[in-house]
């Protein structure tokens, strides 16, 4: 069975994000880039299934200008075996990207589609589950524990109140939660035996997709600053406050 | 112009957040005009369709009540949703679980982009919406013919749950992609209110040492009639299951009191939790970022101070 893992170039999830001051945007100039966390462990969960002799193959795309080939190469030192990178400088939305997944997807005819469930910069949380329909394929989103046997996945989902499991009919596509696992480190020698794993560059055109974003982004600022208040001496001094001062209790 | 409001439900009641969604939707119909009407899919859910017929500012309700969507699943609800898009401008549901993971394939089959996750109305096609985990808001404009939405609730208030007289009219279309299965819910029992709509929340972070201390919590919850939350450290820690977690990835909430008992203050969980009316944080490291969001801050060993606190509300 081969795994086909779609992952994001995103801001390193321990960088303060700035917004640029004419508020057009965030800065990224300068700052460090790496493989969104949600897609790390979408990369992991793949190689998991190698490992048990479920997937045979685990291929990562990515989608972006050159610079996304370190994160292809990142999943490729975590073990996945080969790389697809569909070249384009645009700033592509989740449903053009979802296009570009299926024109892969058709091409690499994988039994599993793995991806982060959101990317941490534009927080979207869309592309799986756009696959997903583009494909007519069934989803399972926020996936904290994944099974495959006979020709089915079993999914257990986070979901508001508690957990839900689901079968699916494979192809299928599940998108990665926190708790679905955790990500291992690259060794160095795997790192440098991933500089020659084969890595193919696409282009939408060759895809026959077109890229379009409907969605103009008209400002950018930053949250309202949340005004920090007092420190209280004693619990007497919290409780006379939150029934005399706050009000928010009786 | 003509709205369509998606309800959560649990196919016995219609949850609160359906009400802020509603006001999503009457503060586009106050900059363009238009009716609202509300979905609900489920099924034995006529009391759910009924809780939305009253609910103000809706004009009709649609009730698609069948065994194919008793547990909402994603390919079946996009079926039907497209199967009603043509009728409507915008397709609004709330940014749950389950209005996220149906919504963006509803949008792909509609071929249109969606706008996730709004806090605010600017026009019909022009919204706010927080970005890198609510470090920055972007405002956005859609050129697409129709817009498909996922609201916040805590971005607006509810609208009255009650005055309303919307008539409720039935849906014969009942298609199953035959694709997915549900298999199980493991859904947590509670006598405390949700999360999302707790008026009151206490949280517990990884400063509790382990999940039997989250008992220390649960007699002010018993007191305040609170629901009692988790920060990411708390849940990846083990000590209590991820429904409780509060933060950017778990529940994001807006109560009149938050109470972080051990909580330091990742941004993760400020994302969470940062627009609750009143915040109290009761760390022992006068370092941690929570104060600096908190109104009421107690640097205090929690151990300590909890049960005392509990006597004294």
């Amino acid at each position: 069975m081969k795994v086909l893992v779609a992952v994001k170039r995103v801001i390193d999830y321990n960088v303060k994000v700035r917004v640029k001051s004419d508020c057009s945007d965030v800065d990224l100039a300068n700052t460090k880039m790496a493989l969104n966390p949600f897609c790390e462990i979408a990369v992991e969960e793949a190689i998991r299934l190698k490992e048990k002799g479920v997937a045979t193959e685990v291929v990562v795309v990515s989608i972006g200008d050159k610079a996304c080939q370190e994160q292809i190469r990142t999943a490729l030192a975590l073990g996945a075996d080969r790389g697809i990178q569909v070249e384009t400088d645009q700033a592509v939305d989740s449903l053009s990207v979802a296009k570009l997944l299926k024109a892969v997807v058709a091409e690499e005819q994988p039994q599993l589609v793995i991806l982060g469930k959101q990317s941490i910069d534009s927080d979207n949380n869309q592309t799986g589950q756009m696959l997903a329909a583009l494909t007519a394929m069934p989803q399972a989103t926020f996936a904290s524990e994944l099974t495959v046997a006979d020709g089915k996945a079993t999914v257990t989902r986070e979901v508001d109140g508690g957990l839900q499991t689901l079968e699916l009919t494979l192809p299928a596509v599940v998108t990665t939660d926190l708790r679905l696992n955790e990500p291992r480190y690259a060794s160095l020698p795997n790192i440098m035996k991933a500089k020659r794993k084969p890595l193919d560059v696409k282009t939408p055109d060759a895809l026959g997709v077109a890229l379009k974003n409907n969605v103009k982004t008209l400002k950018v600022e930053p949250p309202a600053e949340r005004q920090g208040g007092i420190v209280v001496a004693s619990v007497d001094e919290l409780v006379e406050k939150l029934k005399n001062e706050a009000k928010v209790i009786g | 112009m003509t709205i369509l409001v998606i309800a959560e439900h649990d196919n016995a009641e219609l949850k609160p957040v359906t009400l802020n969604v509603i006001q999503a939707a009457t503060d586009i119909v106050k900059s363009a005009g238009g009716e609202i009407e509300v979905l609900v899919a489920g099924a034995g859910c006529q009391a759910v369709a009924d809780a939305a017929a009253k609910a103000a500012g809706v004009s009709k309700v649609l009730l698609a009540d069948s065994a194919i969507y008793s547990h909402q699943l994603a390919e079946n609800m996009s079926l039907l949703v497209t199967e009603l898009a043509a009728n409507y401008s915008h397709i609004l549901a709330p940014a749950t679980t389950t209005g996220k993971n149906f919504m963006p394939r509803v949008a792909a089959v509609l071929d249109v982009a969606q706008i996730s996750d709004i806090i605010a109305v600017e026009s019909a096609d022009t919204f706010k919406r927080p970005i890198y985990a609510g470090n920055a808001i972007a405002t956005v404009q859609s050129s697409e013919a129709k817009q498909v939405i996922t609201v916040r609730g805590t971005g607006f208030d509810a609208v009255a749950a009650e005055g309303g007289a919307a008539a409720v009219e039935a849906i014969s279309f009942a298609e199953d992609a035959g694709i997915s299965r549900h298999v199980a819910d493991e859904l947590a029992v509670s006598d405390r209110p949700d999360l999302t709509a707790a008026s009151v929340i206490i949280s517990g972070g990884r400063g509790m040492g382990n999940g039997d201390n989250f008992k220390l919590l649960d007699g002010v919850a018993d007191k305040l009639g609170a629901a009692v939350g988790a920060s990411r450290a708390a849940v990846d820690a083990g000590f209590v299951p991820n429904d409780m977690q509060v933060g950017q990835t778990g529940k994001i909430v807006a109560p009149e009191l938050y109470i972080a008992v051990g909580i330091s203050g990742a941004i993760q969980h400020l994302a969470g939790m940062k627009d609750s009316k009143v915040i109290v944080a009761i760390n022992k490291d006068e370092e941690s970022p929570i104060f600096s969001v908190a109104d009421y801050g107690l640097v205090a060993d929690l151990f300590e101070v909890m049960p005392e606190f509990e006597s004294k509300i």
